[in-house]
């Protein structure tokens, strides 16, 4: 299949274009989504080509829009609401965990809520708490979501494209620090990547590691850094958290007895500690060491670079926790 | 806290009664007779269904809490008789009367209070979130203000497919102070929107008076400064519900924007079934059973337009309850769900 070379937040615009033009039911809302094309320029062209009546500027008003994505989700249309920083989403807790995702279960089946959420999450931008974390967990956490963390151009487009046209609430998290970020896209329409298929990012016989969204580049690096030290990782990504794709996790784990559970969000109660348990109880009898967690620090992220930069897992964490692991 | 029974603020001043005695015999009916008795009807299955709920409740038939409408039922009534059955309403976890006015059936109904498998949510909703999606009953809402997102993005719905459907959110007077009014409605007035936001004003939000907590006296009058119109109207005078409605409901299907319309009214009992209402007298409560029962109100209204007898209207009083009696069978007889389905119905 041909392939081409973009940036992930122009992954993120193709998917919604692609969309848009199949399905006249999809329309995307959110703050500055119109003729300025986003914050993070990942709708950049959609205006000019789908007009107003589709691309909508919303107010500052989070819990408003939601909002109104749930009622026009249930009444025939398929929006896709940006929350420009994840963050945001808190402010529309009600709409989305009291709302979408409990109104089709509370109405026993009655009507469906086909919306996806983007949200701008992660640190490194000296953004300070309120505009860096990475709620993915919180989201995971309550039955009736979809939860998607993608980590490259090529997954962001096929999953993102899965979720608008799935019927169910989708939280749909891009790193900002992946925006960026250039990779090969499969250069076809209908490219989709299902929900609930985890890819082994680089197959590898003496340790997983399992990394979400941004951590999937660290996990990489940290690979290929114990690689020259004569280490073999695999590196599993699960693209979405809910649905887990628990299988390929569990294989790679059952293969190399070795397990290391890496995310960007505080390490507590996060979805490290939920991957973890799951390969504690599924493949207990498989594994040679415990397994181990990396997430940020328990903090709020901090705004000055030297405080920022060590609350957020990297490569030289990921080194460490491995060798340890191993004795080394 | 003592309190003097209020008149209602600024409702209008004539009653439908003295109003058709001033006139009779020369004025038009204020609706026609098929509607005046549609609306009988509808506003005694609402105060016989709730009745027995709360005779179900007390004898112990069903789980959960039950909040009854006693009272209101010219809003429910008054406005849903305007609409279409493929308009949408969101409603309240006092939401029976809505229901039942939007088209819901007496028996799925309460099979679903009785947490029944044949109920309108297969038993996962119970009282506080009956829907009905085939006749625009977008659903109860178990959160205070919970139905001013879903309203306000079904008429979005309807404005982007080029529908003339509309779009209704009942709320109430505790509702009107959620931050979610405030950003669903600005919305619905800068885009247009064809929705109609309806406020039950029944003094009370929860047990605490509505005036106690709230900056405005007229709830209404927080639409001017959302950029929309606010009107008020009488909430036990079911005709004149309806002609507003109706005007707004037109304005709304026309692209003239949303409306607000604060109906003053008063629930009969307490917040739920049990509650022991210390927080207002029985003085109070008794002035509103006596000068403003809207069903009392219109019957005597049909009576002194010579459209029914007292006689005519017990029978179809008498007819109803035989109805709401069969449904409760219908509810006991139900089978419970069994205990598997709790994993059905999550994700489409």
């Amino acid at each position: 299949m041909p392939e081409r070379e973009i940036l992930f937040r122009e992954a993120i615009a193709e998917a919604m274009r692609e969309e848009m033009r199949r399905d006249a039911s999809v329309f995307l809302i959110g703050e500055d989504v119109g003729p300025s094309g986003g914050i993070f320029k990942c709708c950049e062209g959609l205006f000019d080509e789908f007009g107003p009546q589709r691309v909508l500027d919303a107010p500052i008003a989070e819990a408003g829009y939601i909002g109104l994505s749930v009622g026009a989700a249930m009444t025939e249309m398929r929006p896709i609401a940006e929350l420009m920083f994840g963050d945001f989403a808190l402010l529309a807790m009600d709409q989305i965990v009291n709302q979408a995702a409990k109104i089709r279960y509370m109405t026993g089946g009655q009507c469906k809520v086909p919306m996806t959420i983007r949200l701008a999450m992660g640190a490194g931008r000296s953004s300070a708490a309120q505009h860096s974390q990475s709620l993915q967990a919180i989201f995971a956490h309550i039955p009736g979501l979809k939860v998607a963390v993608p980590s490259t151009p090529r997954d962001a487009k096929g999953l993102l494209k899965s979720a608008i046209r799935d019927d169910n609430p989708v939280l749909f998290f891009e790193d900002k620090m992946m925006y960026n970020d250039k990779g090969a896209v499969p250069d076809e329409d209908d490219f989709l990547i299902p929900f609930g298929q985890a890819e082994v990012k680089r197959a590898g016989a003496d340790a997983t590691i399992v990394a979400t969204s941004s951590m999937v580049a660290v996990a990489l690096a940290a690979a290929d850094q114990l690689a020259q030290e004569g280490l073999d990782i695999e590196v599993v990504d699960p693209r979405t958290l809910v649905p887990l794709d628990e299988e390929t996790i569990l294989a790679s784990v059952r293969k190399t007895g070795y397990a290391l559970v890496v995310d960007e969000a505080p390490q507590s109660y996060g979805a490290t500690a939920e991957i973890a348990a799951r390969i504690g109880e599924k493949a207990f009898d498989y594994l040679d060491a415990p397994v181990l967690r990396i997430g940020a620090a328990d903090l709020p992220i901090p705004f000055s670079p030297p405080l920022e930069f060590p609350t957020i897992p990297d490569v030289d964490r990921v080194v460490r926790a491995l060798k340890a692991q191993r004795g080394r | 806290m003592a309190k003097k029974p209020p008149a209602p603020k600024r409702a209008p001043k004539k009653t439908a009664q003295k109003k058709a005695a001033k006139t009779r015999g020369s004025a038009p009916l204020r609706a026609p007779v098929d509607t005046l008795w549609l609306m009988y009807r509808k506003m005694s299955e609402i105060r016989l269904f709730e009745e027995h709920v709360w005779d179900v409740y007390t004898r112990g038939l069903m789980p959960g809490l039950a909040h009854l409408y006693i009272g209101e039922e010219a809003v429910a009534v008054g406005t849903c008789t305007a609409l279409r059955d493929d308009d949408y309403i969101t409603s309240t976890h006092r939401g029976h009367g809505h229901c039942l006015a939007k088209g819901g059936q007496l028996d799925r109904m309460m099979a679903e209070i009785m947490g029944k498998e044949a109920g309108y949510c297969r038993g996962k909703g119970g009282s506080m979130h009956i829907a009905d999606m085939s006749v625009g009953i977008l659903g109860a809402n178990g959160i205070v203000g919970g139905g001013f997102g879903i309203a306000t993005g079904a008429a979005l719905s309807a404005k982007l497919r080029g529908s003339d459907q509309v779009s209704v959110c009942f709320f109430g007077d505790g509702a009107s102070n959620q931050g979610i009014m405030l950003e669903t409605v600005n919305m619905a007035a800068a885009w247009d929107l064809p929705a109609l936001y309806i406020c039950e004003n029944n003094q009370y939000g929860e047990h605490t008076p509505y005036q106690a907590v709230t900056g405005v006296e007229d709830i209404a009058d927080r639409a001017k400064g959302l950029g929309l119109e606010g009107i008020i109207v009488d909430g036990s005078d079911v005709l004149g519900m309806h002609d507003c409605v109706q005007r707004a409901v037109a304005k709304a299907r026309a692209g003239g924007g949303p409306t607000l319309i604060e109906a003053k009214t008063y629930r009969f009992h307490g917040h739920h079934v049990g509650d022991a209402q210390t927080y207002r007298t029985r003085d109070e409560a008794e002035w509103w059973r006596a000068n403003k029962d809207p069903i009392k109100l219109l019957g005597d209204y049909m009576v002194a337009q010579a459209i029914a007898t007292q006689e005519e209207l017990d029978a179809v009083y008498k007819q109803v309850e035989g109805e709401v009696l069969v449904a409760i069978e219908f509810g006991k007889d139900a089978p419970l769900p069994p205990p598997e389905q709790a994993y059905e119905d999550l994700y489409a």
